[in-house]
């Protein structure tokens, strides 16, 4: 089965209907990137694929549970114990060092673990900065901060909302290289994204309109750049 | 690392690190813990404050014989002090009244105890000094009857009525001259022992007590010297005692309600500064919450930032409400205050409760956050 199974899921905001009607099935292990024009509903189904939103039709099975049926505290758990998060403006803890906001992370998972979340920082070549406040840090390394404690806890999904929407190209490709090397790991990622050059590298693509798919492909040339 | 340490690491980076926000709070409690722990300091050293400013105004026991023969003499006035606490006894003055000559005319002259009439009568004022012995303290009215000055010297003579013997003279150098308004003015002051040199001894006519107790204990203290059957027979000077405890009362009433509004102000400045600490960190909240904190971890952790400043605000504010209730009563009182030890840690457990009430509707409109929204908006 299915990591993540999406059956006919609608979002509805009064008149407006953020999605409609969008059925998906995304493997474990996969790489999908979702595009798609402003408004178009990307946020939207980010946010219910994060356990952070319900759809207000249909069903999102996720590792066999259907989170439509959750609780809040259900949504909690599973977002702590099966999501790592990286969000466009990188929302980091503005007082708390950046190896502190790996571990806040850690903290509500399982053990806060600094060696562990330094070897994290490690990996995002931010081992330097480790003492550093979000404000004394580059968007690009703030970035890597986020996907350094969106990684932490090994999720088994990695949902990530226009990761290099404010990255130049040096720090974007930094990101890029990071998701391939999650890829080979085989996490699965989910990322929304603007970028074609983000887009492009995924293994598969959906370009959501109007809150419906209108394009799904897959990469022919995945895994070749 | 444990989770509580993580968990003392985040409040203290919060406290530490946005300093600027949290003075704001820390101040309002300090303030609110300094006047609370001031007023009670004071609340609770007023009584003895108060009774030290009554006892300005005098004696509030008087000591006259009891008119069954026995001698009401020093011994017998020091036997009726030892009925009294001497924790509470303040001072004994004993007073025997004789009529002398100088120059040629009848002045009544009080042999006492110089010492303890100056605690006695605090409300005495000297121009010169108090008299040693050999030196008078002569009234107004009777210095400028007789002429005297501070510093002149007169001779007193004493004749006693019973036998026709010479009368027996001495010489006295005036020390002071006394005023007071009343009918000590009219009087010569010397010391017991002086008194005695030409008039023999003889029995004392009144002793002025001062003692430092409510009415309770001043009526038992009294009713026991009484009915010990010494000679002595012990009355109050009511007038004083009784307005000195209703005054007490609504000096107590003032202070506690003044610090139950204080108490309030607090909480409202400490909640207003939550709240805004609340708001301003919506979308820190809603991250936490995406990375999986659950209601209750986003409670215990702004509880816990709003109790750590209520501890630290109670502790500077203990302090500083001490040097408040010091400054108050050098300044209102002339004395230095008693500080009451328990009323540290009381002052740390009632800010932090005043806090944690403070923070609590705050902190509960903060597990409301939506994760979702919070976190999409710029
Ligand atoms: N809470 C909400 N209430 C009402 N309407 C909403 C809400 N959230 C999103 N919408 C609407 O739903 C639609 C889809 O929004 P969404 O944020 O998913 O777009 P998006 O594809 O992520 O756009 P962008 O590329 O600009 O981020 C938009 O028209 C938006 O106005
Ligand atoms: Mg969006």
């Amino acid at each position: 089965m299915s990591l993540l199974q999406l059956k006919n899921i609608s979002k509805i905001y009064g008149e407006l209907k953020a999605l409609d009607d969008i059925s998906l099935e995304v493997e474990n292990g996969e790489w999908l990137a979702i595009m798609g024009p402003s408004g178009s509903g990307k946020s939207t189904l980010m946010n219910i694929i994060g356990c952070m939103d319900k759809p207000s039709l249909g069903e999102v099975i996720l590792d066999g549970r259907d989170i439509a049926k959750e609780s809040d505290k259900g949504l909690t758990e599973i977002r702590r114990d099966k999501i790592g998060l990286i969000f466009q403006q990188f929302h980091l803890v503005n007082y708390l060092t950046a190896v502190e906001n790996v571990m806040v992370a850690q903290y509500y998972h399982s053990m806060p673990d600094e060696k562990e979340a330094l070897e994290a920082l490690e990996r995002v070549g931010l081992k330097d900065r480790a003492k550093h406040l979000p404000s004394q840090l580059s968007g690009g390394e703030q970035q890597r901060v986020c996907i350094a404690r969106a990684l932490i806890n090994h999720p088994e999904i990695v949902l990530a909302d226009e990761p290099t929407g404010n990255l130049d190209e040096a720090n974007e490709n930094i990101v890029i290289d990071i998701f391939k090397q999650l890829h080979k790991e085989g996490t699965t990622l989910i990322v929304v994204t603007h970028d074609p050059e983000v887009g492009e590298v995924a293994q598969r693509m959906i370009v959501l309109d109007h809150g419906r798919i209108k394009e799904n492909t897959i990469n022919k040339n995945f895994g070749n750049t | 690392m444990t989770k509580q340490k993580m968990f003392l690491r985040m409040i203290t980076a919060s406290l530490i690190r946005r300093r600027s926000r949290m003075i704001v709070a820390l101040l309002a409690i300090s303030v609110g813990a300094a006047i609370l722990s001031g007023l009670v300091t004071i609340y609770y050293d007023v009584p003895r404050q108060m009774g030290a400013q009554f006892r300005n105004y005098g004696a509030n026991m008087i000591l006259v014989s009891s008119g069954d023969g026995k001698d009401f003499d020093v011994t017998a006035m020091n036997e009726a002090v030892s009925h009294i606490s001497p924790e509470s006894f303040l001072g004994a003055t004993p007073y025997r009244y004789e009529t002398v000559r100088i120059h040629d005319q009848p002045v009544v002259t009080a042999g006492t105890d110089i010492k303890s009439a100056g605690i006695t009568s605090p409300y005495w004022h000297i121009e010169g000094a108090w008299p040693a012995e050999g030196e008078a303290l002569v009234g107004k009215t009777e210095a400028e009857h007789l002429g005297l000055k501070t510093g002149s010297s007169f001779t007193m003579s004493y004749a006693d009525e019973s036998n026709e013997k010479e009368p027996v003279e001495r010489d006295m150098v005036v020390s002071g001259i006394l005023e007071t308004g009343g009918s000590e003015e009219d009087y010569i002051y010397i010391e017991m022992s002086d008194l005695e040199s030409i008039a023999g001894s003889g029995d004392l006519d009144v002793a002025e007590l001062s003692i430092s107790a409510s009415q309770e204990e001043l009526t038992a203290a009294a009713d026991s010297i009484t009915s010990a059957d010494n000679g002595v027979s012990a009355r109050l000077v009511k007038r004083v005692t009784q307005s000195e405890s209703t005054v007490l009362t609504k000096l107590q009433a003032l202070v506690f309600i003044v610090t139950a509004v204080v108490l309030v102000l607090t909480m409202i400045c400490v909640a207003t500064t939550m709240t805004a600490v609340v708001t301003e960190r919506r979308k820190e909240i809603g991250l936490r919450k995406s990375l999986g904190a659950s209601d209750r971890s986003i409670i215990v952790e702004f509880m816990g930032e709003g109790l750590l400043l209520g501890c630290i605000g109670g502790l500077a504010g203990a302090l500083l409400g001490f040097v408040f209730a010091e400054f108050v009563s050098v300044n209102v009182f002339s004395s230095s205050i008693r500080f009451q030890p328990l009323l540290l840690p009381v002052t740390m457990i009632v800010s932090v409760a005043v806090t944690g009430l403070a923070c609590l509707m705050p902190v509960r409109s903060a597990i409301d956050i939506d994760p979702a929204l919070v976190l999409k908006g710029e």
